[in-house]
């Protein structure tokens, strides 16, 4: 009953999000007889003449009025869907197959919620459901100045929106229930006719791996990003469609673009930290591809988030940033595909899912038709100024978008490389970690260094001359720590080369930031912290930008330490017995198996740590076998430093008894300033995006502050 | 006495000879299971060579790591290979023509996989120069105009764009 309300409540969204997308559409039938104009028939020219009659304001204003309020309408509808589907999912309701398949009875009740997004059909509910609630917060600002792009922004996330409620809808739907017919049970919408209504006694219970806080957080902060990122995109195409390709839509869109990144960001930043706590093999970034496919996107939003800014200050790379915007999207878009359609098993796997050729024709359609629109307006995007200089910030954001694109090519090869040699040779290849970092390396190398010298470039103009004036003093610090690094802690020279970088960019950024706080201090008469608060607060964009550009080199520092210098020993112990690495001795103490309450059976070493002789404390490494899933999972136990972190695993294949149990351990170096790295970038992202106050309210308080005191006079 | 002397001599030799020839057995043994018989490797040289294949079963996982039974099969057979004396890349290239290429972490042929990722860059790179000149050209002939000019000009061009933001507006 409940199960059927919801698949109602969805048909009914899908209905209104066509009804929302249609009526902005037409809202504007100037555009479509354009469109008729422009094909030399009579009847299409009649069609054109007969449009244009219908083009009165009052009829446009209403329309546009009216998709928006069905957009608004699909907010609650949505959330209503998604109620009822929690409701179902908390009270076993294991006649749905969707709740069959990611709940059981001996869940706790916030894992039974958060299953929600742990399926392919309720993660697809899940994504509508964010994008509808930015689509609705889009539409419920001001929109004075820009009303002509409200249809076309409604039209482009009605028309993404329903794309996934379609599919939610008629393909994917959570809300299908199991039924007992003359041939066997099996998931329909409706009952089909001589049936019964079929209930499991239990559910199969969510996979082990996703019942872990960071998969809690995980989903939706990536799927937050993605959503986030189809806002700057729907008003790139309005600007696009309406011609008002001027940067307002940039100055629009800046900060939905910063928090889109914020999120995609973290999503990756916590994605990373579960697989380290979960996957147990011993790191937290194996360029698998659905890492890949979540990396895309942030590659493209990330050139975006540094090219639009040429187009605030120069005028120029309009159609670039369209570009990257669409691109943008479409990965957006393609990272669902790839990670929701099966395609990464196989091509065949693609080809059998309903939803694969679904997402593959979506992505086709948007992105030839939205670089058609570019196209269609390529002439009055041309640059509005002349590059002076190639080491000017522009020129230097430039040589930054290139390399974005080059990783971003190495990765979208990585990718489908393997599905067009299966496709086209029938041998299946694997691409791993190695192809990535021998071919991006060099290219995350080049980044670095142009992370710390573009802030020290200016717009227009730039010399080898200023640069080097502002370089030297930071350089030359920067050697004498390699050197100091190269006597003290290694010899390996892409390791150096990396620390160089790393020092480059910390040192540049700060002594940046320095001088600015110093002339601040000078000229304004205040203290060092207040000049640095102010200098801050005046420019959060750019002080917001170097605080990142340190969290990015602090990450840098994590990154290098566990991918050049991870050392690693697996070895079976007896009890009492010890095993030594990287200056740390594990000693084998215990081992215990016990049921836990929430049906797994736990199996849990007891490993005493000491270095140099001296006791450290216990650590738990521990298998945890779920009998629901029947699936284990192997939880490290694990010794954090800013030195290094000591990772053990129990490992999972051998038996694990008091008379020998096997380890696997870890000595990851310097990987706790990845983490440490990730919490400064969220700082300095807040810095950058917190919203400004708005200028009118400002002017209107000022005004009346003004009042007062005249009148107080 | 002469007769007992004699036998024993010759058990003796008998003895030397048996003696030698055992010699002889244990040593050659012994040679050969130096030349094929290495020491039995360590987990951790199993797992070195491990890291860089993946089974065809577990996608994406590599077999160092990975805990289905097949996996531990794969190990145990690197581990034989190892005893036999066989190299890391023999190995690789055994579990890569046994089991398809896919069993390498790495693709195989340098060629296909590399080339796509270079052009691409390259062609970016080409673009970014085109790009860059294009961009450049007009100031040659900017420069013709007398400096005191270049800021009508600018201005022109600005009200030249307020008007047609304007019309567009309309």
């Amino acid at each position: 009953m409940i199960a059927n309300l919801g698949f109602g409540v969805l048909l009914v969204t899908f209905f209104v999000t066509l009804y929302s997308l249609l009526t902005a559409a037409f809202s504007n039938p100037k555009a479509f007889a354009r469109l008729f104009r422009s094909i030399p028939t009579p009847r299409t020219q009649r069609w054109a003449n007969d449009l244009e009659k219908l083009d009165t304001p009052q009829r446009a204003a209403s329309m546009v009025e009216s998709a928006r309020r069905a957009m608004l309408l699909t907010f609650p509808l949505i959330s209503l869907a998604a109620g009822l589907l929690i409701y179902l999912l908390v009270n076993d309701h294991y006649e749905v197959q969707f709740v069959y398949q990611v709940t059981s009875r001996s869940m706790p009740t916030y894992l039974k919620v958060t299953a929600w997004w742990g399926g392919q059909a309720g993660s697809l509910l899940f994504w509508s459901w964010l994008m509808s609630a930015f689509a609705s917060l889009v539409t419920l600002r001001k929109w004075d100045r820009d009303r002509e792009f409200l249809p076309w922004v409604i039209f482009v996330a009605c028309f993404t929106l329903a794309f996934f409620i379609g599919m939610t809808t008629f393909y994917e739907n959570p809300f299908k229930q199991f039924y007992q017919t003359p041939t066997g049970v099996e998931a329909y919408f409706l009952q089909p006719a001589n049936s019964i209504l079929f209930t499991p006694q239990d559910g199969n219970g969510l996979n082990p791996l996703l019942r872990h806080p960071g998969m809690i957080v995980h989903p939706p902060m990536l799927y937050l990003g993605f959503v986030s990122f189809v806002i700057p995109f729907a008003f790139a195409i309005a600007a696009l469609i309406t011609g008002r390709t001027d940067d307002r839509w940039i100055r629009l869109t800046r900060r939905w673009a910063l928090w889109a990144w914020l999120f995609l960001t973290l999503g990756l930043v916590l994605g990373g930290r579960w697989a380290y706590d979960v996957l147990g093999w011993g790191g937290y970034w194996g360029w698998d591809p659905v890492e890949i496919a979540a990396f895309m996107p942030w590659l493209t939003g990330t050139a975006f988030l540094h090219s639009v800014m040429i187009q605030e200050k120069r005028g120029m790379l309009k159609h670039w940033n369209m570009i990257l915007v669409i691109l943008t999207y479409d990965l957006v878009i393609f990272g669902t595909f790839l990670t929701r359609s099966g395609v990464l098993s196989s091509v065949h796997a693609f080809a059998q899912s309903a939803i694969g050729p679904l997402f593959f024709t979506y992505i086709a359609i948007t992105f030839i038709a939205s670089v058609a629109l570019v196209i269609y307006r390529w002439g009055e995007l041309n640059a509005e100024a002349e590059m002076h200089s190639l080491l000017s910030r522009e020129a230097l954001f430039l040589f930054n978008n290139l390399l974005f694109m080059s990783i971003l090519v190495v990765c979208f090869w990585g990718v489908i490389y393997p599905l067009t040699s299966e496709l086209f040779t029938g041998a299946k290849v694997t691409v791993g970690p190695a192809f990535y970092e021998r071919a991006n390396g060099p290219l995350f190398a080049a980044l670095l260094f142009l992370m710390g010298i573009a802030p020290l470039s200016a717009w227009g103009h730039s010399t080898l001359k200023t640069l080097g004036r502002a370089a030297w003093k930071p350089t030359i610090v920067a050697v004498i720590v390699t050197a100091a690094l190269y006597a003290l802690y290694t010899k390996n020279v892409y390791a150096l080369i990396g620390f160089f970088l790393v020092a480059f960019v910390i040192l540049i950024t700060l002594y940046e930031y320095w001088r600015g706080a110093r002339a601040r201090q000078k000229s304004k008469n205040e203290n060092i912290f207040t000049a640095f608060w102010n200098l801050t607060g005046r420019d959060r964009r750019r002080y917001g930008g170097y605080i990142i550009h340190l969290s990015m080199a602090l990450m840098a520092i994590g990154i290098l330490g566990i991918e050049l210098f991870q050392i690693e020993t697996q070895g079976t112990l007896e009890l009492n017995q010890r095993v030594s690495l990287g200056g740390y001795d594990v000693e084998y103490r215990d081992i215990a198996r016990f049921t836990g309450p929430d049906g797994r059976e736990v199996t849990r070493a007891v490993l005493g740590v000491y270095q140099n002789g001296q006791y450290l404390g216990d650590l738990h490494p521990r298998i945890d076998y779920y009998f629901d899933a029947q699936q284990t999972m192997t939880i490290p136990g694990q010794r954090a430093t800013m030195k290094d972190d000591l990772y053990i695993l129990l490992v999972n294949w051998e038996p694990a008894a008091a008379t020998g149990a096997t380890f696997k351990i870890y000595v990851n170096p310097l990987v706790n300033w990845l983490w440490m790295g990730s919490l400064l970038f969220l700082l300095g992202i807040f810095i950058a995006a917190w919203p400004d106050k708005d200028p009118q309210r400002v002017a209107v308080r000022v005004e009346k502050s003004v009042r007062q005191v005249s009148a107080a006079d | 006495m002469k007769v007992s002397t004699m036998l024993n001599k010759i058990r003796n030799t008998k003895y030397a000879v048996l003696a030698t020839i055992l010699l002889l057995f244990v040593t050659l043994l012994a040679f050969n299971s130096v030349s094929a018989q290495g020491p039995e490797p360590t987990d951790d040289e199993v797992n070195k060579i491990a890291k860089k294949l993946y089974c065809p079963v577990c996608e994406n996982t590599p077999l160092d790591v990975c805990p289905t039974e097949a996996c531990r099969q794969w190990r145990e057979q690197i581990r034989e290979m190892l005893i036999e004396g066989k190299s890391e890349q023999e190995i690789i290239d055994y579990f890569a023509a046994t089991y398809g290429e896919r069993a390498s972490g790495d693709p195989r042929d340098k060629v296909k996989a590399y080339l796509i990722p270079i052009v691409g860059i390259l062609l970016g790179a080409g673009l970014l120069v085109s790009a860059l000149r294009t961009w450049r050209k007009p100031k040659a002939a900017e420069a013709i105009i007398p400096a005191k000019d270049a800021g009508d000009v600018h201005q022109d061009e600005y009200i030249a764009r307020i008007e047609a933001e304007l019309k567009k507006r309309d």
